[in-house]
């Protein structure tokens, strides 16, 4: 440890204790009243305590868990892609995991979880393989060429999904997997999302690697990097996530753009360095989010993909914008 | 250019004679969509098919217009108003009048004057933030198009959370306006679009040679003595006018996806089977292909294939694999 990682240290405790104190508020936000003096008198105890067992922490567990592994989604797949404008809602990733899932409602409604899950994976991990394919054709000087495609190849997958899902009267089900409410959180109903602490862990481990991915494939075979091998631990790092995410509790739009985008503001490009900082972010975004749409509308609530779809995409309009002054 | 080098092979055919094709299509399409398989009192059917007719063609045109035109002031072949937002915003135009002023206060309002309300919003607000885009600062087709899209996800986001803040009881009543269809078409606003819809067309008809010179590029038209700020307003002006009252009458052509591409395919089938650039010809072919795409698909999908409201979703599909290719296509020139 040297002397420059002090003020990194630091800013890594703070993050940590705002995102734990947003968790608590998260604790002891809702309809029925928990409050810490609730919990200590007797006769309330048990009530409020089993309140707090099955139905905030878990949500509040949820919030952190989704809102941290899309960010570092997000972040994977911008150096994958070479490109800052790019994240899981935007390249059709979650369209394709929308469509695994809905076939597997189609043809399969009894399957288990996990499968279901799975198959959803499989085809995140199409869809965005598929993108990548066709970004080959975009031209390196057009770099704003790459989310605009992503945009519309997501629209054309979500399409056909839309169809698949009005002629087999399934269109209900189909808002849900774009706009993530963590409202039905309750134990027993979001676990699978502790897959996703995983898939952070495993691309804290291979940070570097990405790191140098990022670089382009020639630069990171100059400097022996498994270029494919690090390329297909990104993708399914992404898959997986999105998956998780879509099948449980649904995704939330932006997120992966505008956590990683403010950070690399912040400290740069070194994924060892960042990543930290963007899943802690992620998950303190979200959990913000979602606390004020539990009290903006009380006793209803605003889904946390809702207020952060207007946010993101604020968040990206003022990015976008800002670039052009760089350019002149 | 491409579209020139698609249209060499067909150079000796008159624009004339390309709109008399399309108009007989359209009078064969219509005939065939009020009379198939009407079973029963036809009085009724007729009456009914005719309000759906009328509709369809409103918008078709409506959306067919206003692309093209839009299409000529932004100098190029792919920016559409429903791709930079335009159809969204009247949506959220629409979602913000019940909840700043309550749904008890709009549906007092006669549909009509509810409709002028907020169809001026509409017009003031495109005016405002497009002109912004377009005039200020030069910025790159990409950039355009990206944050068009993104101003469309916004105003959508926008309108959702308005829908989810405002009180379930008034949603309701927002619910009604927002999800009409060609078969739940209002008369008062049919009436509206009666007058609005062709206004709208004549104020761009009667643009259409100046419109030929924007077509040149900015620093022709400026070279040539075009006022073109001016040009550029009034056209947006007309956009907007047109998207509100299409939209007010059927909703977002393709329910809550981001993008509509229903005006894209027909400008650009039109621009392909056009043998002329001039706006005299290209609009009324563009309306006429609307109609007929509108119309004819409604027919085959809907009534021969029993593909219920499955015409919004092909549009999208073929739409967006078209966008995709035009977007390649200008980068591989």
């Amino acid at each position: 440890m040297n002397e420059s990682d002090r003020p990194q240290l630091l800013a890594l405790a703070a993050g940590l204790g705002l995102v734990g104190l947003l968790a608590c508020v998260s604790l002891f936000v809702g309809v029925s009243d928990v409050t810490p003096g609730r919990l200590l008198d007797p006769a309330t105890r048990e009530a409020a305590l089993e309140t707090l067992l099955w139905s905030r922490l878990p949500r509040t567990f949820a919030l952190m868990l989704a809102g941290s592994a899309l960010s570092v989604a997000g972040v994977i797949m911008q150096l994958l892609a070479r490109n800052r404008f790019v994240e899981p809602s935007m390249v059709g990733t979650v369209e394709s995991a929308g469509l695994g899932t809905l076939l597997m409602l189609l043809f399969f409604p009894g399957a288990a979880v996990m499968a279901k899950t799975l198959v959803a994976a499989a085809f995140a991990l199409a869809g965005t393989a598929l993108f990548f394919r066709i970004l080959r054709a975009v031209p390196p000087h057009a770099p704003l060429l790459v989310p605009l495609t992503g945009i519309m190849f997501g629209g054309i997958i979500g399409s056909v999904t839309a169809y698949l899902a009005y002629r087999m009267n399934l269109l209900q089900a189909l808002g849900a997997w774009r706009n993530g409410d963590f409202s039905l959180v309750i134990a027993g109903r979001y676990e699978l999302l502790w897959l996703t602490l995983g898939a952070t862990i495993a691309a804290y481990v291979a940070a570097d690697r990405f790191t140098i991915a990022g670089l382009g494939a020639d630069m990171s075979r100059n400097l022996g990097l498994d270029y494919g091998r690090a390329r297909a631990l990104g993708l399914a790092i992404v898959a997986v996530v999105t998956a998780v995410v879509v099948t449980t509790v649904g995704s939330i739009p932006f997120i992966g753009l505008v956590v990683p985008n403010l950070v690399s503001l912040a400290m740069g490009d070194n994924l060892r360095r960042t990543l930290p900082f963007v899943a802690l972010s992620g998950a303190g975004l979200v959990l913000a989010c979602d606390i004020a749409g539990r009290l903006v509308v009380a006793p209803y609530e605003i889904p946390v993909g809702t207020v952060f779809g207007v946010l993101g995409s604020l968040v990206f309009l003022t990015l976008l914008l800002r670039r052009t002054g760089h350019a002149g | 250019m491409r579209a020139e080098a698609a249209t060499a092979g067909v150079s000796r055919t008159s624009p004339g004679l390309v709109l008399v094709v399309l108009g007989l299509l359209v009078a064969a399409v219509a005939t065939a969509f009020m009379t198939v398989g009407v079973k029963g009192n036809w009085e009724f059917v007729l009456a009914l098919r005719g309000r759906k007719l009328a509709a369809i063609a409103f918008v078709a045109t409506a959306i067919a217009v206003s692309t093209v035109i839009f299409q000529t002031v932004t100098a190029n072949r792919i920016l559409t108003p429903s791709i930079m937002g335009f159809d969204a915003l009247y949506v959220l135009m629409q979602t913000a009048a019940v909840f700043f002023f309550g749904s008890a206060r709009i549906s007092a309002l006669d549909p009509r004057l509810a409709f002028v309300l907020e169809a001026g919003a509409m017009v003031g607000f495109s005016l405002l933030l497009y002109r912004w885009l377009f005039l200020g600062r030069r910025r790159n087709l990409h950039l355009l198009l990206l944050v068009g899209v993104v101003f469309g996800l916004f105003f959508r986001s926008l309108t959702t959370l308005f829908q989810r803040i405002i009180d379930p009881n008034e949603f309701v009543v927002l619910q009604d306006r927002l999800f009409a269809s060609f078969n739940a078409v209002a008369p008062a606003l049919l009436a509206v679009a009666a007058i609005a819809i062709p206004a709208a067309c004549l104020l761009a008809w009667r643009m259409r040679d100046r419109l030929d010179v924007l077509l040149l590029g900015r620093e022709q038209a400026v070279n040539l003595g075009l006022d073109y700020r001016r040009s550029v307003s009034l056209v947006l002006v007309v956009v907007a006018l047109l998207v509100s009252v299409a939209t007010a009458l059927v909703g977002p052509l393709n329910g809550m996806e981001p993008v509509s591409f229903f005006g894209l395919l027909v400008a650009s089938l039109a621009y392909a089977v056009m043998p002329s650039f001039r706006h005299r010809h290209v609009l009324p072919a563009a309306a006429l292909i609307g109609i007929l795409v509108l119309v004819g698909g409604q027919l085959v999908l809907e009534q021969w294939l029993g593909f219920d409201s499955a015409v919004g979703i092909v549009i999208e599909f073929v739409g967006g694999i078209t966008f995709l290719l035009m977007l390649f296509r200008r980068m591989a020139r």
